[in-house]
């Protein structure tokens, strides 16, 4: 309800700051034009052996990881029925929209032969053995679905608007009837399309180093590390605005997250090394070399939130869980990038490392989801009302 | 919020996943056979000398004009597979790379071109069938209507084999169809392959893959030294032979069982890593892959029974309350 929420409609627009995510976008729309205009290859690095480069590995497998934010608060109020954690649901819907709209975008920017775009969606095309196709298919469908969750924040600024305040009230309450389907469906979507993103290791064999091939294990892996990165990013999205809009700080709401990140990061490092060392990979992690090395990287970047999150202490302080929650964002994103692209290898023959314009318009495409979350929590209401007694 | 009530479901959603873990064991498939009148090749390296009469011919058949290395050099020297080259012959070389065929201070040549999988990975993890192997002959082919550009076909060979056009906006994946793609139908107009067609030694030969492996396991059956008459053009139907003695092979035909074996065969004096061949086992990556989608996704039936249960909670935590909040 919107008294949950409200819009800092008090608070200037264009900033510097916000002029200068517009310039970036602005610098990345060159390159953009210039990848229609002359190929994929005017801008990036892609070839033979790596096809696929930061725009797949950061903008859509990272990328979705990073908003999944709207996906694990809703499995915590909506499913473990935790109501406390209501007031972070909306900033969490609108990043998650802006990250999965952008990680489609970039989908197509990618797509080699995006005017064929529209047979994933013919039946007698579709083929269901492919990952791609549960990718494409489920985050399409997730995108929409987040909008819709989204929309009570548009209605409730819809309704203040003079003329509208009748149809407004009416639209949310046909919403209102059948929001909780959505709700499901945005709980089950990004299961299925999180785990696919893991998947797509097991057909790439053995281009995938042996530390991060886990075959059948994968996609459980994938899903995990993207619930466990959910949850930081709930964590350091609210204590940027905390500390960005000076704004009271919401520690004892994610305080409780940090038992559920506990037990998530536990279950995904059990699980990874007991599937390792079972499959007799032991030689792997100290072979010393970059794939070992970079391992031990994320394997820390994972025992430190674990470590934070386990001390009763360390959990009540801003400071602690903030490090915690960049920490395992970081494990999370590494795990992606050292298994797409840092470890990955076809062979002989073959190197990678991104292109100039393909990172500016990475960078552009970063700039850009900042610069409309800014526009959008000015807008409307969607960040939790300010409360200064102790809720 | 109810103790009680949050360990039943994570009681739930323990088991789910414990269930979900141990069915995709339970449904993997396994490799695909051959197809029943599948065409292919048997490239023997020790037999080729490099005249790469083979690439000229390549694209001579498939519409692919020579690239010039530059003004003063009017020649297509393809060093690898591109968008335009599908076929190419590359060069071992180590020390001196005097002796051919030899490890130390040898060299050897090696084909590369689209090895049409018995069980492809490109046509497994293909969004939407822009690649599909052919029931009867087995040859893997390439629809540029059906394509989305996603690439995921070039991560997903083994072999590196699909190559996208990336300097062309509008680009399209380029590989060997076995010269049999609309507007050139080679083998259903009964003939062979280029490649084979145009190699003067028969280190390229063209015919059924049952007929290849048992020419393969002949040639590996020989003493080294023993002259042999190696048949040219098609196994089936040879234009002529070629004499020469029999080197020592490597115990294996590469493509007999790899990843699920392969329509084009080699053979080797050197041990094929050296060559540039995968480390791959007999399994093909593409049927794991598809038994976890198959388990997981199967006419949807767990994400339908997955749906209902979430549905129910999520109805059940927010009842009464306005934009799904719960008490």
């Amino acid at each position: 309800m919107s008294h949950h929420y409200q819009a800092l409609d008090d608070r200037k627009i264009l900033t510097p700051f916000f002029l200068l995510m517009v310039a970036i976008a602005a610098f990345g729309t060159i390159f953009l034009i210039m990848r229609f205009v002359a190929g994929m290859g005017a801008v990036s690095n892609l070839s033979g052996g790596y096809p696929w480069g930061i725009w797949v590995v950061y903008d859509i497998i990272v990328g979705t990881a990073f908003a999944c934010g709207g996906y694990a608060l809703a499995i915590t109020v909506y499913l473990f029925n935790k109501g406390k954690y209501h007031p972070l649901v909306r900033p969490a819907l609108l990043t998650s929209l802006l990250g999965y709209g952008f990680a489609a975008f970039g989908a197509f920017v990618d797509m080699g032969r995006y005017w064929n775009a529209y047979n994933m969606f013919l039946p007698w095309q579709m083929n269901t053995n492919a990952v791609m196709l549960e990718v494409g298919l489920c985050v399409a469908a997730y995108v929409l679905v987040l909008a819709i969750e989204f929309s009570p924040a548009v209605l409730d600024w819809l309704r203040k608007q003079t003329g509208w305040q009748i149809k407004a009230e009416a639209w949310r309450a046909k919403l209102d009837k059948v929001l909780f389907f959505f709700i499901a469906l945005g709980i089950l979507l990004p299961t299925m399309h999180q785990s696919s993103l893991g998947s797509f290791m097991i057909a790439m064999g053995y281009k995938i180093h042996p530390l991060w091939q886990t075959m059948e294990l994968t996609p459980l892996l994938a899903v995990l590390s993207a619930f466990t990165m959910g949850f930081a990013i709930v964590i350091f999205e609210g204590s940027m605005v905390t500390n960005g809009f000076k704004r009271h700080p919401e520690t004892h709401l994610f305080s409780g997250l940090g038992k559920i990140i506990r037990g998530l990061i536990a279950a995904f490092l059990i699980i990874r090394f007991a599937y390792l060392i079972f499959a007799g990979k032991l030689g792997a992690m100290f072979a010393f070399d970059l794939g070992s090395l970079m391992f031990w990287i994320e394997t820390a970047l994972f025992v430190y939130p674990l470590v934070v999150m386990s001390s009763e202490e360390k959990r009540g302080n801003g400071k602690h869980l903030l490090y915690a929650a960049v920490s395992l964002l970081l494990a999370g994103a590494l795990y992606r990038f050292d298994a797409y692209l840092i470890t990955y290898n076809p062979g002989p023959g073959y190197s990678y490392f991104p292109a100039f314009p393909e990172m500016i318009m990475t960078v552009a495409t970063i700039a850009t989801e900042i610069a409309v979350f800014l526009f959008v929590v000015k807008k409307f209401p969607v960040l939790p009302r300010e409360v200064h007694a102790a809720a | 919020m109810d103790r009680r009530k949050f360990f039943r479901t994570s009681l739930g959603a323990t088991v789910a996943s414990a269930a979900a873990l141990a069915a995709p064991a339970a449904r993997a498939r396994p490799n695909l056979e051959p197809a029943p009148e599948a065409v292919g090749m048997l490239y023997d390296a020790t037999l080729c000398v490099g005249c790469k009469a083979c690439v000229a011919k390549c694209k001579e058949v498939n519409g692919m004009p020579p690239v010039p290395m530059g003004q003063d050099t009017y020649a297509d020297f393809a060093l690898d597979l591109s968008e335009h080259t599908l076929n190419v012959i590359k060069i071992f070389s180590e020390g001196k790379g005097a002796t051919k065929d030899a490890l130390t201070d040898g060299f050897a040549f090696e084909k590369r071109s689209c090895m049409h999988c018995v069980d492809p990975g490109c046509v497994s993890v293909c969004p939407v069938k822009a690649l599909t192997r052919h029931p009867r002959t087995g040859i893997v082919s390439y629809d540029k209507d059906a394509c989305i550009g996603c690439r995921t076909c070039m991560t997903g060979c083994p072999y590196n084999v699909p190559q996208y056009d990336y300097n062309n906006a509008f680009g399209e994946i380029h590989k060997c169809e076995m010269c049999n793609q609309k507007g050139v139908e080679r083998i259903d107009k009964g003939l062979m392959t280029g490649c084979a067609e145009a190699c003067p030694t028969g280190a390229t030969l063209f015919g059924s893959r049952t007929a290849l492996l048992e020419e393969a396991k002949r040639r590996q059956a020989l003493r080294p030294g023993e002259v042999y008459a190696y048949p040219m053009g098609d196994v089936r139907k040879p234009d002529s032979y070629h004499e020469k003695a029999a080197p020592q092979y490597q115990p294996k035909v590469w493509g007999e069982k790899e990843a699920g074996g392969t329509n084009v065969l080699h053979l080797s004096a050197i041990s094929y890593d050296k060559l540039g061949m995968p480390p791959l086992g007999e399994r093909s990556f593409a049927s794991i892959s598809e038994g976890v989608q198959n388990t997981l996704y199967s006419y949807l039936a767990l994400p339908a029974i997955a749906l209902g249960g979430l549905t129910w909670l999520v109805k059940r935590n927010t009842a009464g309350e306005q934009e799904g909040e719960s008490k």
